[in-house]
């Protein structure tokens, strides 16, 4: 007994000695740059990645089952052969695959929360929204994968850009300039919802009719009026006619700024509010 | 005026609730530059509400403070580049690797990429977790979990430290080092506020103690003057023969005095100051042929300080506003 309680204090000796060296006597560092923060916090999201790749099976899995549901069970019915349908709806399909993977920004927010560590960020010298920008900014690896993915499927099925390559990118480029844009909003509801569960099914309950009430599946032109009229200002068929403008090399800059108009504009709202949000937590 | 620079926190009249709950309720405290000062308090009285509002994490509702001569509302990012936290939860991301967490911290501190690296390699070789560097901070024990949030505490040496119930949870040993990481910051000249629910740690480690209790600070001063306004240590003693009881009573009565029967038939207490005295009565116990199964000579604890200040012992409350926080 007494034994080891020596062995222990000296060990601690050891122990205190060898932090009291660790403390730094350098000076104090400056403090970092806005960018500088959030790139920082954007390496900490794809760490999280890397450690877990898990969770990108649902960023790779849901793109692959829309495209190939919606190509075989609605292509002979909606356009008359798969082919031709598969022309039709990659465009929106990437939007939806890309689009939904927004949702788990707010959940990934909300499951910080509740951690310790977020106190520590707050109490550290940095940009104040750093650390949300910075976890948006890593979720757009997320963007890419299922964007990536979307366009291999619909490549291997036979969908071929009349737009060619260079277009299928900037749709992909357009499609994650949206969506860090959108991501925000379920930021928002990240803040405000109680457990992460509820952001999720919150936020697929608001995405669920966006998508599908949009020009993504069928031209809005066979839809009753009213719907039409819905489907006309529905920002997500804005993004819609960007991409297929786009990949089918018919695009029109009047399309493309409304979807960038509108990026901002939910940035320039849902920014602000996420940042209060936050810093009231 | 002079003297501002002297205190590392001096708060004033500082008030915050939560809806109906008040959880800090006027709390007045100086802390002098470089010592490590105490406050003690049960859950929910109020203690991690305060430090929260001293590390600008919220606002408060009521008075003034300011942190090495920064006030805490309108000068919040001068106090956040002074100070580090630890929280009650340990602050690191658990499902980073315990080195990336201290290269994360250096980096958002300002640290260039290699340095931000050496510096978090130095560290984890000074708290022993160089072994564990590459493992995910989930899979780690509660002691090194907390050893890496002391270590991100220090990536950059800070002026001010708080630490919110540092040893809770933790086994003997792992306490023993938080211990003793504690006392050689504070040795370096990091002034340390302490929240913890045992006296023993306040006791071991703080200059000074203020004991809170629903929001207000219900007394103040060293260890020693609240231990002796609190009254002497115990002794307890258990017996193998509950029927020896009463002649163990009356050998105690006479080595040290009134002796208090427990409610378990077997052991008794009676109040000690000094160790040897209490040494040299259980050794007259056995002298005297009673067989004793144990005994242990211990401070007031909590519980007392609480029952001799305020009359009432320790409540756990359910409307914990601890818990109201996290909420």
């Amino acid at each position: 007994m007494s034994d080891t309680r020596t062995g222990d204090t000296a060990a601690e000796g050891l122990e205190e000695q060898a932090i009291r060296k660790a403390l730094s006597s350098a000076p104090r560092p400056a403090r970092p740059s806005p960018l500088s923060a959030v790139m920082t916090f954007g390496w900490r999201g794809i760490l999280k990645i890397k450690h877990v790749p898990e969770q990108l099976i649902d960023a790779t899995m849901t793109p692959v089952l829309f495209t190939l549901m919606f190509t075989y069970m609605y292509g002979g019915a909606i356009s008359g052969s798969t082919g031709e349908y598969l022309q039709f709806i990659l465009p929106g399909i990437l939007m939806m695959s890309v689009l939904f993977t927004t949702v788990y920004s707010g959940v990934a927010l909300n499951t910080d929360l509740t951690k310790g560590v977020v106190d520590r960020f707050r109490s550290l010298p940095i940009w104040r929204p750093a650390p949300l920008v910075g976890a948006v900014v890593g979720d757009s690896v997320r963007y890419l994968v299922a964007g990536t993915v979307v366009i291999v499927v619909g490549t291997i099925l036979g969908y071929r850009p009349e737009g060619g390559w260079d277009g299928v990118l900037a749709a992909l480029a357009l499609t994650i300039v949206f969506s860090f844009a959108l991501a925000w909003v379920f930021t928002t509801l990240g803040l405000i919802m109680r457990s992460p569960n509820a952001v999720m099914n919150t936020g697929f309950m608001a995405l669920f009719p966006l998508t599908f009430l949009s020009n993504a599946f069928v031209p809005p032109e066979t839809l009753p009026k009213g719907l039409e009229a819905f489907v006309e200002v529905n920002p997500i068929s804005f993004v819609v006619t960007a991409n297929r403008g786009l990949m089918n090399g018919t695009a029109e800059a009047g399309d493309i700024l409304l979807v960038l108009g509108t990026a901002l504009l939910l940035t320039a709202v849902f920014v602000p509010l996420t940042s209060r949000l936050y810093r009231k937590k | 005026m002079s003297g501002a620079h002297e205190l590392a926190i001096e708060a004033e009249g500082l008030g915050k609730s939560f809806g109906e709950t008040t959880a800090v309720d006027g709390v007045d405290l100086s802390v002098r530059k470089g010592a490590v000062y105490g406050m003690l308090g049960p859950n929910g009285a109020g203690k991690t509400t305060t430090i929260r509002m001293l590390a600008t994490l919220l606002r408060p509702d009521a008075g003034t403070a300011r942190v090495l001569g920064h006030d805490i509302v309108t000068e919040a990012d001068a106090v956040r580049s002074v100070v580090s936290l630890t929280g009650q939860l340990a602050s690191v991301d658990e499902d980073l690797t315990g080195r990336e967490n201290l290269i994360l911290i250096g980096r958002l501190l300002g640290l260039g990429r290699a340095t931000a690296k050496s510096r978090a390699d130095s560290l984890l070789d000074a708290f022993g977790l160089t072994e564990a560097s590459g493992r995910l901070v989930k899979n780690y024990s509660g002691g090194m979990r907390r050893r890496l949030d002391l270590a991100a505490s220090i990536v950059v040496t800070p002026e001010l430290m708080f630490l919110d119930e540092p040893t809770t949870g933790l086994d003997p040993r792992s306490r023993n080092q938080v211990w003793g990481i504690i006392r050689a910051l504070a040795e370096e000249g990091t002034t340390i506020l302490l929240c913890t629910q045992y006296l023993d740690e306040a006791d071991q480690l703080a200059e000074g103690i203020a004991v809170i209790d629903r929001g207000k600070v219900i007394a103040e001063g060293t260890p020693s003057q609240l231990k002796s306004s609190v009254g002497s240590g115990t002794l307890h003693v258990r017996l193998l023969e509950p029927g020896q009881r009463q002649s163990a009573a009356e050998i105690l009565d006479r080595e040290l005095g009134t002796v208090k029967l427990e409610s378990d038939p077997s052991a008794l207490s009676v109040a000690c100051d000094d160790a040897d005295r209490g040494a040299e009565a259980v050794a007259e116990l056995g002298r005297r042929g009673v067989a004793i199964a144990g005994f242990s000579l211990g401070q007031p604890s909590l519980d007392e300080v609480f029952l001799a200040l305020t009359g009432r012992p320790v409540e756990e409350d359910e409307s914990s506003t601890e818990e109201v926080e996290a909420a």
